[in-house]
């Protein structure tokens, strides 16, 4: 009996720990973000003025706000299609409510709209779960169903800044220390779901799920309740986004977050999450929806042409999904010639 | 090794009579096993005599359909693997499930994790907890990377840490030995003596027999879905187990052929894939069937599927008819004139939805088109005259393949190479979840085809089609060739022998 097989390897040390943080996948988009920043504002200083620090946060608040709902359900290898669609619903609920009742309490348009929000998301949870349709589909969907709801609902109408309550709309303009409330609220919802989902058991189990759903369920875990209430959650904020993007801009009608789901995709893709579920971060996503609204604004402080603001948006994303994939080849080679048989 | 030094504690985990079909298949028709506490049980048998079977339901897979379980006694059932946890089972398979994503530690403790005050996970006392089972255990591991990438055997040593925090009583191990390397089999075995020694009971399966007869106190032997014979490891032979294992008359039912080999037309010389199979040497004449045989995982597949350009071969040749191929490209198989019906035939041999017709044009796409477009008509002409000479049953050509029966299917898989007329035929488990009807024919196929004079190499798990069909056999065992047997030479012992490594294969 050799003692010699028990002598492999070294514990975790300063190295691996170094090692641990230069392999955090919330790394490339943060080196990417700074980098902006700083570029941008070496050459236009205007960029980090106050107002313009401002006007970059309320721009990436709903972003991050959708970015992490998805987060959740893109890590239970799962996606929602359907955010642009749910919040321009509740975008639009809100208008009609202030139009409606003027004096309506703001504490609860936000939780009628979270409620309404959570309802949709709901269903596109119960279907997936159910059907077992893929939720790819089911929530293509549900993008058309909702739409097709607002629109029949609105028609031509909409609701502008003028139809709202003035404290409503301050949401967006009023800062605490610096930052607009609608970003606070954002960040403390951030906050909270990414400490949700790194510690809590239901949390983890929601990364088992999408790392591999069939060993997921071999070990016990009710993977249907699980992705249910990640679609749940995921409706809600964007519900929460929905009231939020009311405040924040000038109209809200029939097309309003239309195309929004695939920029939410997006950032959380550029944000280290992985598409196929198991990895990524919530922080991430947020920090991906941030680059993403960064880069938009940034081209335009540069002046470069609007037609290749999307085009670099695209490659960043292509970009940081051959990271990905290229990590992934060469870690799979490596272990495939280092731990094969010896021949 | 003190593999005498067997414990005589009492049954531990009873099984008796355990049964389980799927449908018509009789999976397993008696599964038995008794093992005591403190023990190490080998199980033995032949690809499909029904060890895996058996784990599954011990692991609360597949639910029995008859037969009587009893723990330290007591009656249990098996109905998930929830149950089976409970009865203090714990399952480690070949290839562990782990989440590949999640750290080390989280493996082991998901859905039971400690937790803080605060009522969220303490990431560090897990940690913890992970280090000191590891500890326990005397292999060094950091609780704290991510289970992607790590080696099999580390992946094992996972699921043993978990079956102990788990506190099972049980340990069955589905051949843990399979993808590991001697230190590491080392390792395993000096983990799994040490839990036996506290009192655990440990089911091993291995078709290895020196690890068999090295780390079993006790073997019981399997063969064709029943309980055979159980021995102490010190009252019995090797030679004594094959026998066991393999004893029963080789199936009557293979046609009758005499083969007149001809020309070589497929040559493979020092054919390698790094860290999957190396020195693969062989050739197969015009009208010859040659067997690839072997364990699952002895890497016969691959070797086909290096051959035909799926996988890129890293070192050596192939060539058909002296014209060496282009490594790694399936078209110049194709090309060449080689046919490859795989295994999976729902993943790799057909397109379930598309049409009979379509189905066996697909490899014949350019000869019938015209303009860029296909000619259907011609597509369905061709199809037809393959299908009624396979006498494959189908109500018409439109019929999408998914709704025939295993073994039409597997005809229409033939179907589909035939049609390119090869020179070469690579057939991987040819009768695989067929009933024993459809066989016969597919056997009967098989010899018509060399007696037309195409060269065929045929993949098979199944002794009695290995010893019925080939006019050589070629043993694989880990990816290496281990014998190349004679028609003559070929029995189920010289197979058997060769295809599990053993010390005693010149006896």
């Amino acid at each position: 009996m050799s003692t010699q097989a028990t002598q492999t390897r070294p514990g975790p040390s300063g190295a691996s720990r170094l090692g641990a943080l230069l392999r955090l996948r919330e790394l490339p988009v943060t080196v990417a973000l700074v980098a902006l920043v700083i570029v941008t504002a070496a050459v236009n200083p205007l960029f980090l003025s106050p107002q313009g620090m401002k006007d970059l946060m309320l721009n990436a608040t709903i972003m991050m706000l959708l970015a992490a709902g998805q987060t959740m359900v893109i890590v239970t290898r799962n996606i929602d299609l359907s955010v642009g669609s749910i919040l321009g619903l509740v975008a639009f609920g809100t208008g009609s409510i202030f139009a409606a009742v003027p004096t309506m309490p703001i504490w609860l348009v936000l939780l009628v709209g979270v409620g309404f929000g959570a309802l949709l998301g709901s269903l596109n949870g119960l279907l997936t779960v159910w059907a077992k349709v893929p939720s790819l589909v089911i929530t293509l969907g549900t993008l058309y169903v909702f739409r097709g709801v607002n629109n029949g609902w609105a028609g031509p109408r909409q609701f502008f800044a003028g139809d709202r309550p003035e404290a409503f709309g301050n949401l967006s303009v009023d800062t605490l220390l610096g930052v607009p409330i609608i970003t606070v609220l954002a960040l403390a919802v951030v906050i909270v779901l990414a400490v949700y989902l790194a510690g809590a058991r239901s949390g983890r189990d929601l990364y088992a799920i999408g790392s591999d759903p069939e060993a997921a369920r071999l070990f016990g875990i009710n993977t249907s309740t699980r992705v249910f209430t990640a679609f749940l959650v995921n409706g809600a904020l964007a519900g929460l986004a929905g009231v939020l993007y009311a405040s924040r801009f000038n109209a809200v009608g029939a097309t309003t977050g239309s195309g929004l789901e695939l920029d939410v995709v997006a950032a959380a893709v550029v944000g280290g999450v992985a598409i196929f579920g198991g990895s990524g971060t919530v922080i991430g996503a947020a920090i991906g929806a941030i680059l993403l609204n960064t880069i938009t604004s940034s081209l335009t402080a540069l002046r470069v042409d609007k037609f290749w603001q999307q085009a670099i948006v695209g490659v960043l994303i292509i970009t940081a999904i051959l990271i990905d994939r290229l990590a992934s080849l060469r870690h799979a080679k490596h272990l495939r010639e280092r731990e094969g048989r010896n021949v | 090794m003190e593999a005498s030094a067997a414990a005589q504690g009492p049954v531990l985990l009873a099984v008796h009579g355990a049964l389980k079909t799927f449908g018509p298949v009789v999976a397993l028709a008696d599964g038995t096993i008794e093992l005591r506490a403190g023990e190490i049980l080998a199980l033995c048998g032949e690809n499909g005599a029904g060890k895996s079977t058996l784990v599954k339901i011990l692991a609360g897979v597949h639910a029995p359909d008859a037969g009587t379980f009893t723990m330290d006694g007591a009656p249990c059932a098996f109905r998930s693997v929830a149950d089976s946890k409970a009865t203090g089972i714990s399952v480690i398979y070949q290839e562990p499930t782990l989440f590949p994503d999640l750290s080390v530690a989280e493996n082991i403790f998901i859905g039971r994790q400690p937790k803080n005050r605060l009522g969220l996970i303490d990431h560090a006392q897990m940690r913890r907890d992970a280090a000191s089972l590891f500890t326990r255990l005397g292999v060094p591991m950091n609780p704290g990377r991510r289970a992607e990438g790590l080696s099999i055997a580390d992946q094992q040593l996972i699921e043993i840490a978990k079956a102990i925090s788990l506190d099972a009583k049980v340990l069955v191990m589905d051949e843990p030995t399979a993808a590991l390397s001697g230190a590491e089999v080392e390792r395993l075995f000096k983990v799994a003596r040490a839990l036996r020694d506290a009192g655990a009971a440990i089911l091993f399966i291995s078709h290895r027999f020196d690890e068999v007869f090295a780390l079993a106190d006790r073997i019981t032997v399997m063969r064709d879905g029943r309980y055979i014979s159980t021995h102490r490891t010190t009252e019995t032979s090797v030679a004594a187990i094959v026998h066991e294992m393999v004893g029963r008359d080789v199936d009557a039912l293979f046609p009758a052929r005499n083969a007149e080999p001809g020309p070589i037309v497929l040559q493979v010389s020092g054919l390698g894939r790094r860290g999957v199979f190396r020195d693969i040497d062989f050739c197969v004449r015009a009208g010859e069937i040659v067997a690839l045989a072997g364990l699952v995982g002895a890497g016969r597949t691959e070797v086909a599927r290096a051959i035909f350009g799926i996988d890129k071969s890293t070192s050596g040749t192939v060539s058909v008819n002296g014209h060496e191929l282009a490594p790694g490209n399936p078209q110049s198989a194709i090309a060449a004139g080689i046919g490859f019906v795989p295994e999976d035939r729902r993943k790799q041999g057909l397109v379930m939805d598309l049409s009979v017709a379509r189905n066996t044009a697909l490899t014949l796409r350019r000869r019938f088109s015209r303009f860029g477009l296909i000619d259907f008509r011609a597509e369905k002409r061709t199809a037809a005259t393959w299908a009624r000479t396979l006498q494959v049953k189908i109500s018409s050509m439109d019929q999408a393949v998914a709704t025939l029966s295993g073994g039409n299917q597997q005809k229409v898989v033939l179907a589909k190479w035939l049609a390119t007329e090869p020179k070469v035929l690579i057939i991987d488990e040819p009768t695989r979840g067929i009933d024993v009807g459809t066989k016969a024919e597919v056997h009967r196929l098989i010899a018509e085809l060399a007696g037309h004079g195409m060269a065929i190499l045929m993949i098979s798990s199944e002794l009695p089609e290995v010893l019925g069909m080939a006019d050589r056999v070629l043993v694989m065992h880990e990816g290496l060739i281990s014998a190349a047997l004679e028609r003559s030479e070929a029995t189920p012992e010289s197979v058997m022998h060769a295809a599990t490594g053993s010390k005693e294969a010149a006896t």
